[in-house]
């Protein structure tokens, strides 16, 4: 079975205008393949680069070298040099992304900011607000606050929101970054749960988790991401 | 969305392509060798600070202004991509009727502020050979209500309403002939951040439910993010930086973007 996704020699470097040009080197030969039904989840220190690899793998952060495969539909498709339009529809049909922080328009309701990327594939909103409402009671949402724009909640409810948006699509490709970070034990459990039924679904992930548990219990492969460290 | 995804995925040629595309006066050069291509369904923003050339490039692409340099080609509802400058007036006039829509960052330069706001949107119909009084009028209560204009309303004259009701107006009266694209300048300026979260949401669904093209000018990042898919950078009339939205503002390159970037105050 092919890889989904297949990264080889990735670089990236920030160049800091505004502070007289410094070089920051983020990371570099990165290289690695994840497969159908596979989580990998990218290991090291704060600051080693793992958020910058995810997001290059989300066409989030350009990529200064090397080759970022996706496998989307059918086709495989290098997303260091895509055009614009392109990663847009790598986005809507192939991968999905979990962020640290929910990024929501004021004044939508919770139920229709779940079910947003359902719609934006051509399922009705009808069908799309009833899994919205299944996957929010799962993450203990409790109904009542369906109807409110996630902006007035509290952190681990936002994120909640935010993995509940993120899990909802059956996207073959799913990137987690701390998906369980401010999450109580039981919700964390649930979140498991969740990436437990993708895998059997065939999706292939990659997740950034510092709790030990978590990582034991999603990781069926682990990526140091300290060996891509970029020389100064 | 549905629609919009069937419009990237079917429709892969251009709608509006620009080709070095300049515009001086005299030896002030407003706007210099700008490049790019549109597609149906997406949304482009323009940023940079006053003086940078957008709306001169606005004017230029929705062929109010000549270029001096370049040209701007666009694909008619037949198919056929033509040179703006080479077709004539009255098609020129029938493409503003009905297959573009402007938004003027001023409602009262894009709405007849005498007359009601059945008229305002009713008269776009009009334009384009609609003649039953009746259907009219659904039409434009339907459009406010899509605006969250209150239909009791439909008879009053703008100039009776607020700033947000205005834009929203404006809005309504650009998309009732159900056009291709849709120019903007600066739609949330000159508004209040409440009303501008209002409009801006309002915005977004309109132009993802319809399928609409559109090019934004906006000074404001934040109005870029949310609702396009794509953003050129100008400064000093040329396009310093392009790409995927979220990719420029979130790893800007270019010196200059990055000022832009790490200007934004936090809320």
């Amino acid at each position: 079975m092919s890889a989904m996704i297949e990264i080889s020699q990735a670089e990236k470097t920030f160049i800091m205008h505004l502070q007289g040009g410094i070089r920051l080197p983020v990371v570099s030969g990165v290289s690695f393949h994840v497969d159908p039904g596979e989580c990998v989840v990218l290991a090291g220190p704060s600051g080693a680069g793992k958020s910058s690899i995810l997001k290059m793998i989300f066409g989030n952060y350009r990529c200064d070298g090397g080759r970022i495969g996706i496998r989307h539909q059918g086709e495989q498709i290098d997303l260091a040099t895509a055009e614009p339009r392109q990663i847009l529809s790598v986005r809507r049909s192939t991968i999905g992304y979990v962020s640290q922080f929910l990024r929501a328009v004021p004044r939508v309701a919770t139920l229709d900011v779940v079910a947003e990327p359902l719609i934006a594939n051509g399922t009705g909103r009808a069908e799309a607000r009833e899994r919205s409402g299944r996957l929010l009671r799962r993450l203990n949402i409790p109904q009542r606050l369906w109807g409110l724009p996630p902006s007035t909640f509290s952190g681990g409810e936002q994120q909640r929101v935010n993995i509940a948006r993120g899990f909802i699509s059956d996207l073959p490709i799913l990137l987690l970054d701390e998906p369980t970070a401010s999450l109580d034990a039981a919700n964390r459990a649930v979140v498991v749960e969740l990436i437990g039924e993708k895998k059997r679904a065939g999706v292939a992930m990659v997740a950034i988790v510092h709790d030990d548990e978590i990582r034991h219990q999603i990781a069926d492969r682990i990526v140091d991401v300290t060996s891509f460290a970029a020389a100064a | 969305m549905a629609r919009h995804d069937a419009a990237l995925s079917a429709s892969d040629q251009p709608l509006l392509r620009a080709e070095g595309l300049g515009k001086s006066y005299g030896r002030l050069t407003a706007c210099r060798d700008v490049s790019f291509e549109l597609y149906p369904g997406e949304v482009l923003a323009i940023v940079g600070e006053s003086g940078s050339g957008k709306t001169t490039l606005l004017q230029l692409l929705s062929a109010q202004l000549a270029p001096s340099t370049g040209k701007v080609c666009y694909r008619m509802r037949d198919g056929v991509m033509r040179d703006l400058a080479s077709i004539g007036e009255a098609e020129r006039r029938f493409l503003f009727r009905t297959d573009w829509g402007y938004v003027h960052q001023d409602p009262a330069q894009g709405l007849r502020m005498a007359v009601s706001a059945g008229a305002n949107v009713g008269e776009r119909l009009m334009a384009v050979g609609w003649n039953h009084y009746g259907r009219i009028r659904d039409t434009a209560s339907s459009w406010l209500e899509r605006v969250e204009i209150d239909v009791g309303r439909i008879d009053d004259a703008p100039r009776t309403y607020s700033g947000g009701m205005r834009q929203r107006l404006q809005i309504a009266r650009n998309l009732v002939t159900a056009p291709r694209l849709v120019f903007m300048d600066e739609p949330t300026g000159g508004l209040d951040v409440s009303v501008q979260a209002r409009l801006l949401d309002l915005m977004r669904n309109l132009v993802s439910e319809l399928g609409l093209a559109a090019i934004v000018v906006t000074h404001d990042l934040a109005v870029a993010r949310l609702l396009s898919h794509r953003v050129m950078v100008m400064k000093g009339g040329r396009v310093i930086e392009a790409g995927l939205t979220d990719q420029v503002l979130d790893d800007p390159c270019e010196p200059y973007t990055q000022l832009l970037v790490s200007s934004i105050l936090p809320a």
